[in-house]
């Protein structure tokens, strides 16, 4: 009974508070902040002033083998460092959720936040407001301030690789491609896996269904199998399950994987996969940060050559020649010489968007609403 | 020392309160436990829990926030199941209110909030309350059950809310990523003071009580009451079931349109499919935990917002992962559900006889 009474205490003190919140509305909010901070117990007193705390903010759970994930390996890397520590806090949905959550990491003394889901873009800009000193790094937006980075990878050359793959190892010439949303993002990695394809075997098509969801293991099966039964016996994947893999292996049909090496979930089925490795580049981020000379204002969007994409080793089942070709465009990739844009490259209606022998801009990349020859389906 | 179980002869005053509160009490140590065994300290967990709901003043702001979409679908869902009229459908309501809501700000950018932001709230309303006329309209017509078609049409919400921000109303600089433009600062509810709240707590307020007066004061809201019993009673009362059930879904509803329009507005300030994170079925859950009482959503919606705003707290200073955050609140919910077995029943010795 006591405890009750204790609880219920509690309980009062807490209404009071929020009483107390309405009576102090007009305190400005950094004030509120500073006033927060001192009674703040993760804020420890820092043995020496480099140590740079590392937040990340991730919108799925970090064991689902996909991009989440991915980020996670990266993290992981960081807190590698002697003078780095790191904290994450997984599924967290992107708006106002997230807005609270990045908030929090400011005000709790992190020196560098992670945000790694386009949907965090407008909280990351709107705290990042509140807290000039904290720096911020968006993944897959676009837009920047003084204090924010927005950063990506050109997975779009790993799927380019995974493309040649494919593109070799069909016999129905129709592969099929789980995809996710109908954004740049997602259409430039397919119009690459397509533009591969083609260059091994210029009569295939590349069927493309879109689940309007980057994570449910149910739909995207189920989108898999539609693609299967309509003769796809290769399928790709921009989602972040691996439920795709496993759907080609039950129907013996072959894989290529997204995010992680995903070989295990489906071996016999699966080629290869466009991978993710953000540890390089998180590493040298929290370096940057610590010897004060990371800048804000920037998009920067890494390549296989700063080793941030690449793809998982080719199966068993890929013939030797096959590597060699694949090994090849890999070492000009490696270069700094992006081949996976090179014109003449037509639209669906046979249009040409990128002229011969011109490469696609990074605006063009950007803005990629439309999809190229070989690929059936719409861009909505 | 054996029991038997008896039902309760009268009413145990206070019990609701004793109930609920043992209930969190046992929940907590269940939590506790469950920390323990991931090797986490059980009394630091709860205190960094405790710290991230009600420490600061920023949490209860967060908390707050998050309960007053929360507090308004439920309340819409409440005034349905009241009348035993299952309403699964808020989500799909609270989609169709942000479209409302959107619809006007895009429509009139340039009008000032005193005017956009009323025009805003009634199409918002509007919007919800027509989308759950819908499965009222075919519950007395062709006698649909009403939990399947308003599930349905939830997901039609859904969908209907992706094609807009995915083709007509799509921000033209957003380099193709699903959203509309941002808002005019007329279509933004403007917060309180210096604080992150803004007025739309106001205005859950008003709609409590409003709707608590129209229960209690009017021929209507009685009415509502009594043929919450079924329609066989309210026939022999000789109340017009029918369009009560009309009412109730419009309600029920417009409630439901008016948290998307908020949500859309305060928060977001543009529409995007991250709108939907499923408050419209956590709201039956609260309606139910509150056992459909307004004053008792108040508090439910609040506890609950501020249970999940806590465990993101214990996520980021423990460590734990976000799935613990969801086992808490099923723990708490089904001991508080389970917990009132206690309000009809009570155990007793045994007595030799």
């Amino acid at each position: 009974m006591k405890k009750l009474l204790k609880l219920f205490t509690v309980l009062a003190a807490s209404m009071a508070l929020m009483l107390s919140l309405f009576a102090c509305g007009e305190a400005p909010q950094e004030k509120k902040a500073e006033e927060a901070a001192p009674a703040e117990k993760a804020e420890a007193p820092k043995e020496e002033p480099k140590t740079i705390k590392a937040g990340f903010v991730y919108v799925s759970p970090v064991g689902d083998a996909g991009y989440s994930y991915a980020h996670d390996q990266g993290r992981k890397a960081v807190d590698a460092l002697d003078y780095a520590t790191t904290a994450f806090v997984e599924s967290v949905p992107e708006g106002a959720d997230s807005e609270r959550v990045i908030r929090n990491m400011a005000r709790k003394g992190f020196d560098v936040i992670f945000t790694t889901s386009f949907g965090y873009m407008d909280p990351t800009l709107k705290v990042a407001k509140e807290f000039p000193d904290v720096d911020f790094m968006h993944c897959s937006g676009f837009k920047k301030s003084e204090n924010v980075d927005n950063y990506f990878g050109r997975i779009y050359q790993a799927r380019y690789l995974t493309g040649l793959v494919a593109g070799a190892m069909t016999k129905t010439n129709k592969l099929g491609y789980v995809a996710a949303f109908p954004i740049p993002e997602v259409i430039r990695g397919i119009n690459a896996f397509t533009v591969g394809v083609r260059q091994m075997n210029p009569d295939a098509e590349v069927r493309v269904v879109w689940t309007k969801t980057w994570y449910d293991p149910a739909l995207e099966k189920d989108a898999a199998k539609s693609l299967l039964d309509a003769g796809c016996d290769v399928i790709a994947q921009h989602q972040d399950s691996p439920a795709p893999q496993e759907a080609a292996q039950e129907a013996g049909a072959y894989s290529i994987g997204y995010n992680s090496d995903m070989s295990s979930f489906a071996p016999k089925a699966h080629l290869t996969s466009a991978i993710w490795n953000w540890g390089p580049m998180y590493v040298k981020t929290v370096e940057q940060v610590r010897d004060g000379t990371w800048k804000g204002n920037e998009s920067l969007w890494w390549s296989m050559q700063d080793g941030v994409v690449d793809i998982a080793p080719m199966g068993p089942m890929v013939p030797e020649d096959v590597k060699i070709v694949v090994e090849a465009s890999k070492a000009e990739l490696m270069k700094g010489n992006d081949i996976c844009f090179v014109g003449p490259i037509k639209d669906q209606n046979g249009e040409i968007k990128i002229a011969e022998a011109e490469k696609a801009t990074d605006a063009q990349l950007h803005d990629m609403m439309w999809f190229v020859e070989g690929v059936v389906g719409t861009v909505k | 020392m054996p029991l038997k179980i008896r039902k309760r002869d009268e009413p145990w005053k206070w019990g609701a309160l004793v109930v609920f509160l043992g209930a969190l009490l046992f929940s907590l140590l269940v939590s506790a436990l469950l920390l323990a065994g991931q090797g986490k300290d059980p009394i630091e967990g709860l205190y960094v829990l405790w710290q991230g709901s009600f420490g600061h003043l920023w949490a209860l702001e967060g908390a707050l926030l998050k309960a007053i979409p929360l507090f308004l679908c439920s309340l819409g869902v409440a005034v349905a199941f009241r009348m035993q009229i299952w309403n699964i459908g808020a989500e799909g309501q609270f989609a169709l209110g942000a479209i409302g809501a959107t619809w006007m700000a895009l429509l009139f950018p340039d009008l000032p909030g005193i005017v956009l932001l009323p025009l805003m709230f009634v199409m918002a309303f509007l919007f919800g309350g027509l989308w759950a006329f819908i499965p009222a309209f075919l519950k007395l017509k062709l006698r649909v059950n009403e939990i399947i078609s308003t599930l349905m049409l939830n997901y039609i919400a859904i969908l209907l809310l992706d094609y807009l921000v995915f083709g007509v109303w799509k921000d033209p600089a957003s380099f193709g990523f699903p959203m509309t433009p941002e808002f005019t600062a007329g279509a933004i509810i403007p917060s309180i003071g210096g604080s992150r709240v803004h007025w739309g707590l106001l205005f859950c307020v008003v709609v409590g009580v409003g709707l608590w007066a129209f229960m209690r004061f009017t021929r209507l809201g009685f009415e509502l009451q009594a043929s919450g019993e079924g329609p066989r009673v309210a026939k022999y009362a000789k109340i017009r079931y029918g369009m009560l059930v009309m009412l109730v879904m419009g309600l029920s509803g417009g409630f439901a349109g008016w948290a998307g329009c908020i949500e859309t507005s305060a928060v977001l300030n543009r529409l995007q499919p991250s709108l939907m994170v499923g408050y419209g079925y956590t709201a039956i859950v609260v309606a139910w935990l509150a056992r459909l009482e307004p004053l008792n959503i108040a508090f439910a919606s609040f506890l609950l917002a501020a249970l999940r705003v806590g465990v993101e707290n214990m996520q980021l200073e423990l460590q734990v992962p976000a799935a613990f955050g969801v086992i808490m609140e099923g723990i708490i919910l089904m001991t508080v559900l389970a917990g009132q077995f206690f309000l009809i029943y009570k155990l007793e010795r045994k007595r030799r006889s």
